[in-house]
């Protein structure tokens, strides 16, 4: 391992964290009820919260005097290390509910275990991060029972959203060769092997809420490389656009 | 904020008369003269407790107007969430807007107290019946929007909601001290975003100052049209439920935020401003009355699109709504029969 594959991870943590968080922060003042805009409000400032510190411990592993900031609106696409997944628009609320159903169930078992990472900033955060994610799990769980078993538009929505989504949890558990390396030091978390514990937990919630899970298929995947959806560029085109306008400026 | 009595003229004539005549039938009824002793006596007025229908009326309109403005006014600063410029600034623009939200759940819950049920007052903000503060239908052009509408906007809604908590309906008043609490954090950054934006670049310093001269005027009509073209004034003031004239808290506002901008180095877009050394107090130019009523009217810049906004997340997320319900049947019924 090197100080270059910690910082790419740290940066691939916080950039997960960053982006669901900036997109869930869409529907602030545009959800189905007012209690789910203080809700994903809430979601969102919790990612967002950990984007930062995983951003800001980055930065330091990077050495190069640069900020959080500096990492979240300095950097293009082919920088940006986040899962394809949490780029995908939100387009309604059953989607909405499935991206983070996903990805919510696949990260409270991912901290579990990188509370035990022995990097202590990355463990301290994973501490932090951990009851927050159990959270957006169970939140994301009971909106899924919901849906599934609420009526039949809600049902096709849902399902629709699985459909759509189901094709880039592959990247969750991929690994490139610096996480590889990482993870033979104790730093990083063998995303592999959650894959089987994941799947019993999604299954799980499926079969109560009444959905299909989507047959096996072509997994998308491009995020070691940059190699991001069409999304990611609008996101950061907006995201960016103080900074990126008024070069330096202070705000 | 957001208490201003945006009926227009037919209709509070309308509501005059109405309560006019209710209040002849009621005058010499020993409730009456028991709910206002009660009030006199600085108590407050829960929500089993008899009451005047016209006082009903008058906290209904008041609280749910406020309710619905605090929803609306989410649109214009969520409008920059996405674009916030730094990490720390998407956290408070997030917390504040979140705050906004928690604010509208109170005051909803305050109004459903004297039996009014939330989606009926929606459906009266969705097709128009019902009003919200008219400083929400001004366009966020830049991020000194941000910042002006948290110090000048929350500021007069401070200035406004603080004797509010002092309001003879008790869950109204309760609502109030909290939502106070965080007016002031919001009030307070956003004159730290105007004054790191006035010690920022020209440009940075350009939109402050368009901020202000836009945001201005706006907020100074917040509190409402002048004492004298306000008349049912009298009838909240003996209520306790407005504790002091649209013009004094104006007054209040205006001495309080004249020296701040100021302090920053903005340029107060008043050429009529001056400070009377006899009275203490600042005195500014004419008030646009005529923008005012118009964009109560419904011409303003935004007021259609806010409506718009509204009216499709609400719609669009019917079928969210009926699910939840759907499924809460169903698992009632599960465990009447388990």
């Amino acid at each position: 391992m090197s100080n270059k594959d910690l910082y790419e991870y740290a940066l691939s943590l916080g950039d997960n964290a960053l982006i669901l968080g900036q997109r869930l922060a869409e529907w602030c003042g545009h959800s189905p009820a007012l209690e789910l805009d203080i809700a994903v409000t809430n979601l969102s400032l919790d990612l967002i919260g950990e984007a930062q510190l995983y951003l800001d411990y980055a930065a330091e592993v990077e050495g190069e005097g640069k900020s959080a900031d500096d990492l979240a609106y300095l950097r293009d696409c082919l920088k940006f290390r986040n899962y394809l997944l949490l780029e995908q628009p939100n387009k309604n609320w059953g989607r909405t509910t499935v991206r983070l159903f996903l990805y919510s169930t696949f990260m409270a078992l991912y901290l579990e275990q990188l509370q035990n990472s022995k990097d202590e900033q990355l463990s301290a955060i994973a501490g932090k991060a951990i009851k927050e994610v159990l959270y957006h799990k169970r939140f994301s769980s009971e909106w899924m029972l919901r849906l599934g078993d609420g009526t039949d538009e809600s049902k096709a929505y849902v399902q629709k959203g699985l459909e759509d989504m189901w094709r880039f949890t592959g990247e969750l558990f991929a690994m490139s060769d610096g996480e590889k390396r990482l993870c033979e030091a104790g730093i990083a978390v063998d995303a592999a092997s959650l894959e089987a514990p994941w799947n019993a937990e999604i299954d799980a919630i499926l079969v109560e809420a009444g959905l299909i899970k989507p047959p096996s298929q072509a997994m998308i995947m491009g995020r070691f490389k940059g190699h991001h959806s069409e999304h990611l560029g609008h996101i950061l085109s907006e995201m960016q656009f103080l900074q990126r306008a008024y070069p330096g400026a202070k705000w | 904020m957001y208490t201003t009595d945006l009926r227009t003229k037919a209709q509070k004539a309308a509501d005059a008369k109405d309560t006019g005549a209710k209040d002849e039938i009621v005058e010499a009824s020993e409730n009456e003269a028991r709910f206002q002793a009660r009030i006199d006596d600085e108590q407050f007025i829960e929500p089993k407790d008899w009451m005047p229908e016209p006082y009903r009326k008058t906290l209904v309109r008041q609280i749910s107007q406020h309710a619905h403005s605090e929803i609306v006014g989410m649109l214009p600063e969520g409008n920059w969430i996405s674009r916030a410029p730094s990490l720390r600034r998407k956290l408070i623009l997030l917390a504040k807007v979140q705050d906004e939200a928690g604010h509208g759940l109170y005051l909803y819950s305050a109004a459903e107290t004297l039996g009014v049920e939330r989606g009926d007052l929606l459906e009266q903000l969705h097709t128009g019946k019902a009003k919200y503060s008219t400083i929400f239908n001004y366009p966020t052009l830049t991020w000194a929007d941000i910042g002006a509408i948290g110090w000048l906007v929350d500021g007069a809604a401070v200035t406004n909601q603080i004797p509010l908590c002092r309001c003879s309906y008790g869950p109204y008043a309760r609502a109030m001290v909290k939502v106070c609490k965080e007016e002031s954090f919001h009030q307070r950054q956003g004159f730290e975003i105007m004054t790191v934006m006035m010690e920022g670049n020209a440009e940075q310093r350009e939109m402050a100052q368009d901020a202000m001269n836009r945001w201005w005027w706006p907020s100074l009509m917040m509190f409402g049209p002048p004492d004298g073209d306000s008349p049912n004034s009298a009838q909240s003031m003996a209520w306790k439920i407005k504790r002091f004239s649209n013009d004094e808290l104006r007054q209040r506002f205006i001495d309080a935020t004249v020296p701040q901008a100021e302090a920053i180095g903005l340029t107060m877009p008043d050429p009529d401003l001056g400070f009377n050394e006899v009275t203490g107090h600042y005195e500014i130019g004419d008030l646009n009355w005529d923008e005012f009523w118009s964009v109560v009217k419904g011409e303003g810049h935004c007021n259609r699109d806010r409506l718009d906004a509204r009216v499709e997340a609400y719609a669009d997320g019917a079928w969210v709504r009926e699910a939840a319900e759907a499924y809460a049947e169903k698992q009632k019924a599960k465990h009447a029969a388990a």
